[in-house]
């Protein structure tokens, strides 16, 4: 077994675990640190993958401000142990069934379709790791229209939460 | 090396938890958090198929995910505040104003 695989059985293992953590928390501060967990373990997952500044931005951006600003939210609203409630008659006998069946269909689909193919292929071929240079080269020119829009798209949504957050007059 | 598969199936699996986080929690800010996990776990689908194929495209899409995401979760978190200055609660249950 090769340290690639013992990383990704590692990591793999922490993000399964911390997701199910976020939801078995009854406090949402636990489900908050939970979610980090899982967030640091795909970022390493991406340096396996070869994507480095992907893997940066997921801890700058995921890890850092998003659930920072998930956390500063939760201790603004004082938010406290979840109230359990009974799940209501649809949800019983419709949906958990369909939920079911949507989850084997998956795990069917996938392992029907990719254990095939992995046994076929081994392995992750790709010799070339996806520079930062390559990214970002592309990013400014293929695809530079939706880059720029991203900006507005920010700007949009920085006007539009100050405007949501605001304390009516 | 690891095979693509293995990738594919961590990110179904995460996906297949976001989504009964989705379902089952009550409290609206987990509700929140539980969308960030599936797309988390897109994500991952993404570079995995990005790096199997040799194709940048998937990356640049991963960083577009991502800008989103932060976008989503700023206006999301003002109208979780919005909410939870009205109803004086955080369960999805008091927000039924709409419901049938």
């Amino acid at each position: 077994m090769s340290v690639a695989m013992l990383v990704f059985i590692a990591c793999g293992v922490i993000a399964v675990l911390g997701a199910i953590g976020l939801i078995l928390a009854r406090e949402p501060v636990h489900s908050a640190l939970s979610l980090v967990l899982v967030m640091v373990a795909l970022a390493v997952l991406y340096l396996l993958l070869g994507a480095a500044f992907i893997a940066a931005i997921q801890i700058l951006v995921y890890a850092g401000a998003i659930m920072v600003l998930f956390v500063f939210v939760i201790m603004l609203l004082n938010a406290g142990v979840e109230v359990r409630t009974n799940l209501s008659r649809m949800a019983r006998w419709l949906g958990i069934p369909l939920a079911i069946v949507f989850l084997v269909e998956m795990a069917y689909s996938l392992v029907h379709e990719y254990g095939q193919r992995a046994a076929a292929a081994g392995a992750v071929a790709g010799p070339v790791a996806a520079s930062t240079h390559d990214l970002s080269v592309k990013l400014f020119t293929e695809f530079v229209l939706p880059f720029e829009l991203t900006s507005i798209l920010i700007l949009i949504a920085i006007l539009g939460a100050l405007v949501l957050a605001k304390k009516e007059a | 090396m690891v095979p693509i598969s293995y990738y594919i199936i961590l990110s179904a699996v995460l996906f297949g938890l976001g989504v009964i986080g989705f379902v089952f929690k009550r409290n609206i800010i987990t509700i929140f958090m539980s969308i960030e996990l599936m797309l988390n776990a897109v994500n991952l689908a993404f570079v995995a198929f990005s790096r199997e194929f040799n194709q940048l495209d998937g990356l640049v899409f991963v960083f577009f995910v991502i800008v989103v995401a932060a976008a989503e979760a700023a206006v999301g978190l003002a109208i979780i505040m919005v909410i939870a200055r009205n109803r004086k609660s955080l369960n999805v249950e008091d927000v039924n104003l709409l419901k049938f």
